[in-house]
């Protein structure tokens, strides 16, 4: 009978990584994302070659405070984010869930020093020219995938903390980091080119 | 048979490309252009003969499908396959390079026609019409017309292309290929006519509601006749003496005529539409929608939304005496 | 259980009684429940893929209707039967309908249906994902046709170049409308494509190495990641455009250091590998037609696989040579050229390996073979004409003509309808379980075949006699009128091909000959279980170890031991998809149809007032709360209840 039939019932039900469909489907979005990042990011390349002065006169340099203040805490998140990844493999639930919550704080403040960055530190509106329209859309999507992804911590906290839970949630802990990283990384080209590249260009 | 076939296609060529412009070359652009055609042409219709024939020549000599399908595979025919399949691979890359090298040389060969002081002329496209001007180093001689070109056989213009609202595109098929009017991006190119003729061109870019009402001609004249033209262009309008003339005269100046059109020579400097200071020379109005005879004009005064619905131009109530003397001034516009 | 993979097997009476147990028991969960809100809620890849090709087609008449008036207009020089501002609109919804509602839509479609079953599996990876990509897919199409029906369509093309298509020259909510479209489209075009790789990269059958793999699912990986990589940059510029419009960005506002060219190269960026994510599955459609048809497998199945994967790298290197006419720096425009004329090549090493297993094989014909031997002298055309235009200065003549307007109807009628057409007669038995008519099917062929080159054709000869596109109407003396009055009575002969065709296709529902589990003798899994196929597509989920398994005459054995009783299928891992896990996938649900209503909501509201994003993801985050939480695991799945 054995030559005939390959018996899979011996296989676990759970799987982390790449081995995951899920993983997958999360690298299928940072593909998606990262390509609409990367194609506003050309734009400004490409709009740069319509102006004399960059930031046009009458804006000044993006002031670095708020935005290097994102970038510790972006990259500083990762830290907490790894831990929380290793303690989903080992499925402690309340680890995890306090974890996912020190997860959500991080996400708030860069959301707020965000708003930051909006309201002074660009020196220009979304309308002012060309220059104001593509930063603000850079800062604008950047910002977005915070917000999805703090708000996805937050949901599967609620999940954990109110119960029941499965298997599946801590895979979904584990995916929720792995969209976490891509955020934060993403946001060190962001920053240049918005921040740091106008004092080059 | 396929020497008669051969016989009709060539025929039919010459018949068909005698009102097919790209094909009927006006100058040494086009006339280039028109060669890399009829090399891709050939050879492209060899290479569907070849793959129309051997399709052909497979179903028809198909092997009887008896048996059930079998993943076996003879190798020797696998090998005679595959060795056809490299065969087409590597003649269709060669094919490909032969062409991407003519088309580079035919592209070097029309950048190499620019001449010496060549003729310049800065076309802007509108929507839906064609401003025209020529330039000159000296100001004064600087000509501005509308949706009619005039230029010299046998000497190189340089075409600068505008635009200030939406992208169109200059083309005249029998002198050469199109380049787009881009507002904030200026081009250009060159073109010369080899013959003197009407050379018709169109809009080639969607542009808008009129897009296809967007003509303009060409039109090669002997230097000296083209010298004429020039000359006469460069002079203002006259205001008329006759007093029935010189009615429609007051009526273009006071009304809303002068808002949006220039008359050299008289008050009106409109520029919103265009200048109209030898409007009786032109062969055709609105951009090549109406031919300029007294009755269409006058349709197209009173009504032209009823000839090219969507134009910029206005509608206009004048009465049967108005119009006749408007038109009489307008027809002193040569 | 049955131990052969295919039609016959041979069963002891102690396994087939087992095999009804647990077909029975796999009918109960993967089941669909029945009437409309099963219909609603319905995780099934090949209900949602149905649903799709039945909507794409209704979509296809509909913008077929829309070029039937174009030709209708075009019959007779100064014609006035339709005004210049309705014709603008037809236009624009004519080639947004087809390329955004129809084309890419049904090719995907096809892959959902038929990826998971040639794969060997019993649904796809993200079930509810790929419902919610459905009703997204269709409120956007119903949003574009109710404006259309409420004379408020979009009227700048399919392209839509700024600036006329900006704030200053296209006032009103028109051209809204259009980039609300892009971004219904798109998010499902992206779904679809996440399914299709995930599907294909992770839930292969044992045995299913990436070199056994049919080519068709070969063509639909290669699209879905040409599909990720180019829709993000028209879902960027549409929203770059809806922003220009609605809120004053200036992204394309010369007077503000935008630019009218960045419009035209993120749209052609992602609108020249449009066009080979339409023709890229229609290779597919084709290698599986004629290897069937000629008994044997393709020939070079490596080849054929290289030249997918050039087709879909080289695809995105061509962009330019849609802006030839704009005034480019030489070297670009020679680089273009270059990597426009060379993609030639893969295209040919396919041709020519079809020609090949035609020519080594022995050929059966049937009706969908007939589509497929169109397809190839058609195609050959429009590839020709292709590579003339790919050469900078003929291209200078005949970009923005009617000569253009021929070339991409050969590629895409001639390169992707043919093949799909093919396709829906081949599928058909699988699809409903009843065989389509022979002659039929040939009648079809031919009147499509010789309408289509009454159409198309002449359009050539009237693009070098002067004839630009998105025209409405041409002077009587401008020597075009004989050329589109053939072209218009060829309209007529093509639409009636294709009403036979879908005559033919209504006949088959109803009253087509029963088509048993192979009735074309072909290779794929799909063809290993019934017509059509259960809800769970196999008994016993396959394995494999060569390409055409059901070719193949030895034995192979199945998978056991995954659970009957919750929806459980095998994930595979790695290049030789070795059973790696077992996984369970989610059933029903309402929740990805009422996310899609959240988002069409949010998007409709955007059209007036940028607060439809905000109100559009408030809504959403209710939906998705809803669709995320946990919902009754069964015990072996749980951790820990309530604390």
């Amino acid at each position: 009978m054995s030559q005939r039939a390959l018996d899979v019932s011996a296989l676990p039900t759970i799987a982390y990584g790449p081995r995951a469909s899920i993983w997958w489907g999360v690298l299928g979005l940072v593909a998606i994302e990262g390509s609409a990042l990367a194609i506003v990011g050309v734009s400004y390349l490409y709009l740069r070659q319509n102006f004399v002065a960059w930031p046009p006169p009458g804006t000044p340099l993006p002031a670095l405070g708020a935005a290097t203040g994102d970038l510790v805490v972006l990259l500083a998140s990762i830290v907490p984010m790894a831990i929380v990844d290793r303690l989903a493999r080992a499925e402690r639930r309340r680890p995890v869930a306090i974890g996912l919550g020190v997860m959500v704080l991080l996400g708030l403040a860069s959301l707020a020093l965000r708003a930051l960055q909006f309201a002074g530190a660009l020196g220009c509106r979304w309308d002012s020219h060309a220059y104001g329209s593509v930063v603000w859309t850079l800062l604008g999507m950047h910002a977005a995938h915070v917000l999805t992804s703090t708000l996805e911590n937050a949901l599967l906290m609620a999940v954990l903390v109110v119960g029941p839970v499965e298997h599946k949630d801590f895979v979904d802990a584990h995916v929720n980091a792995f969209y976490w990283y891509f955020i934060a990384a993403v946001w060190v080209p962001t920053y240049a080119l918005v921040y740091l590249a106008p004092r080059f260009l | 048979m396929s020497r008669a076939a051969i016989v009709v296609a060539a025929v039919a060529c010459a018949a068909c490309s005698g009102r097919m412009p790209v094909l009927d070359p006006g100058g040494p652009q086009a006339a280039r252009i028109a060669t890399y055609w009829w090399i891709v042409f050939w050879l492209s219709a060899l290479i569907l003969a070849a793959v129309v024939a051997f399709l052909l020549h497979t179903l028809a000599h198909r092997r009887v499908a008896a048996a059930p399908a079998s993943l076996v595979e003879d190798t020797r025919v696998e090998r005679r396959l595959a060795l056809g399949v490299a065969a087409a691979v590597g003649l269709t890359a060669l094919t490909l390079v032969v062409l991407l090298v003519t088309s580079v040389a035919t592209g070097r060969a029309l950048r190499s026609f620019g001449g010496t002081d060549p003729l310049t002329l800065e076309v802007t496209g509108y929507q839906w019409w064609w401003d025209v001007e020529y330039w000159d180093p000296v100001p004064s001689q600087r000509v501005r017309t509308a949706n009619e070109i005039h230029i010299p056989v046998g000497r190189p213009v340089l075409v600068k292309t505008r635009s200030l609202d939406v992208i169109h595109s200059f083309w005249v098929p029998g002198l050469h290929g199109k380049k787009d009017n881009i507002p904030g991006h200026g081009s250009s190119l060159v073109l010369q006519a080899d013959r003197a003729g009407t050379f018709i061109g169109r809009c080639a870019e969607f542009c808008g509601v009129q897009h296809a009402h967007m003509q303009l001609l060409v039109i090669a004249d002997q230097p000296e006749v083209f010298d004429a033209w020039l000359q006469a262009q460069r002079r203002s309008a006259v205001v008329p003496t006759d007093a029935f003339a010189r009615h429609g005269f007051d009526l273009f100046m006071t009304g809303p005529c002068a808002l949006c059109h220039t008359v050299l020579g008289t008050p009106a400097g409109g520029r919103r539409g265009p200048d109209l200071t030898h409007l009786a020379s032109r062969r055709t109005l609105a951009a090549g929608t109406l031919p300029n005879t007294v009755g269409h004009l006058a349709g197209w005064i009173i009504d032209p939304q009823a000839q090219k619905p969507g134009a910029q131009m206005p509608g206009n109530a004048f009465g049967a005496d108005d119009l006749s003397a408007l038109l009489a001034f307008l027809g002193g516009l040569s | 259980m049955s131990s052969t993979v295919g039609p016959t097997s041979t069963l002891a009476p102690g396994e087939a009684a087992r095999e009804t147990l647990d077909r029975a028991a796999l009918e109960r969960v993967w089941s669909t429940p029945p009437g409309f809100l099963g219909w609603l809620t319905s995780a099934s890849h090949k209900s949602v893929a149905l649903r799709y090709i039945v909507t794409a087609f209704g979509f296809f008449a509909l913008g077929g209707v829309l070029a039937a008036l174009m030709r209708l207009q075009l019959a007779r020089p100064e014609s006035r039967l339709i005004g210049p501002d309705l014709y603008n609109q037809i236009f624009t919804m004519h080639g947004s309908t087809m390329m955004f509602l129809f084309a890419v839509p049904v090719m995907e479609a096809f892959g959902i249906y038929l990826v998971p079953l040639m794969i060997g599996t019993r649904n796809v990876a993200f079930p509810r994902m790929n419902n919610f990509g459905y009703w997204i897919y269709l409120f956007g199409g119903l949003m574009l046709w109710t404006a259309f029906a409420l004379d408020i369509g979009p009227d700048t093309g399919w392209f839509a170049y700024v600036p006329l298509s900006g704030p200053a020259y296209s006032p009103g909510k028109r051209v809204d409308i259009w980039a609300q479209l892009i971004t219904f489209t798109e998010i499902a075009a992206l779904v679809a494509a996440v399914e299709l790789i995930v599907t294909t990269l992770k839930m292969r059958c044992p045995g299913m190495s990436l070199n056994r793999m049919p080519l068709f699912v070969w063509a639909m990986l290669v699209t879905a990641f040409m599909v990720i990589f180019a829709m993000p940059a028209i879902m960027v510029a549409s929203t770059m455009l809806a922003m220009d419009r609605l809120v004053d960005t200036h992204f394309f506002n010369p007077a503000e250091g935008g630019d009218a060219l960045l419009w035209q190269h993120l749209f052609w960026f992602f609108g020249h590998p449009e066009v080979y994510i339409i023709f890229i599955p229609a290779t597919g459609f084709v290698s599986t037609i004629v290897s069937t048809f000629a008994r044997r497998r393709i020939f070079g199945y490596p080849a054929m696989v290289l030249a997918l994967i050039a087709t879909g790298f080289l695809g995105f290197s061509l962009w330019v040579h849609h802006m030839f006419a704009v005034g480019l720096p030489q070297l670009g425009e020679a680089f273009f050229t270059a990597a426009s004329m060379m993609i030639a090549i893969p295209s040919g090493i396919q041709v020519f390996c079809w020609l090949a297993t035609l020519r080594g094989g022995r050929i059966v014909m049937r009706a969908p073979l007939l589509w497929a031997l169109g397809f190839i002298a058609l195609f050959v055309i429009g590839g020709l004409t292709g590579v003339m235009t790919a050469a900078v200065p003929l291209d200078l003549q005949l970009h923005d003509t009617y000569f253009v307007v021929a070339h991409f109807h050969y590629v895409l009628i001639g390169g992707a309808l043919f093949p799909l057409l093919g396709a829906v007669l081949f599928w058909l038995p699988k699809m409903c379980g009843r065989m389509p008519d022979e002659r039929l099917g040939r009648v079809s062929f031919w009147i499509t075949f010789v309408g289509f080159n009454l159409t198309f054709f002449p359009m050539h000869l009237l693009g070098l006699g002067g004839m630009p596109r998105r025209v409405y109407t041409y002077a009587r003396d401008a020597g075009l009128t004989t050329g589109n009055v053939v072209a218009s009575a060829g309209a007529v002969v093509l639409t009636a091909g294709i009403l036979v065709f879908l005559a033919n296709v209504a006949w088959t529902l109803r009253r087509g000959a029963p088509a048993g589990d192979d009735p074309w003798g072909a290779e794929t899994l799909e063809w290993a279980t019934a017509s059509p196929p259960p809800s769970y597509n196999f008994a016993y989920l396959p394995t494999v170890d060569g390409q055409a398994p059901l070719w193949s005459t030895q034995e192979r054995p199945v998978v056991t031991g995954l659970r009957t009783d919750v929806r459980e299928v095998l994930i595979t891992d790695g290049v030789d998809a070795t059973p790696d896990h077992r996984h369970r996938l989610d059933g029903a649900s309402v929740w990805p149809f009422l996310t899609a209503v959240a988002a069409t909501i949010g998007v409709v509201t955007a059209l007036f007032t940028p607060w439809g994003v905000t109100i559009g993801s408030l809504l959403a985050l209710v939906t998705l709360t809803g669709w995320f939480w946990p919902r009754g695991a069964p015990a072996h799945e749980t951790v820990e209840q309530r604390p």
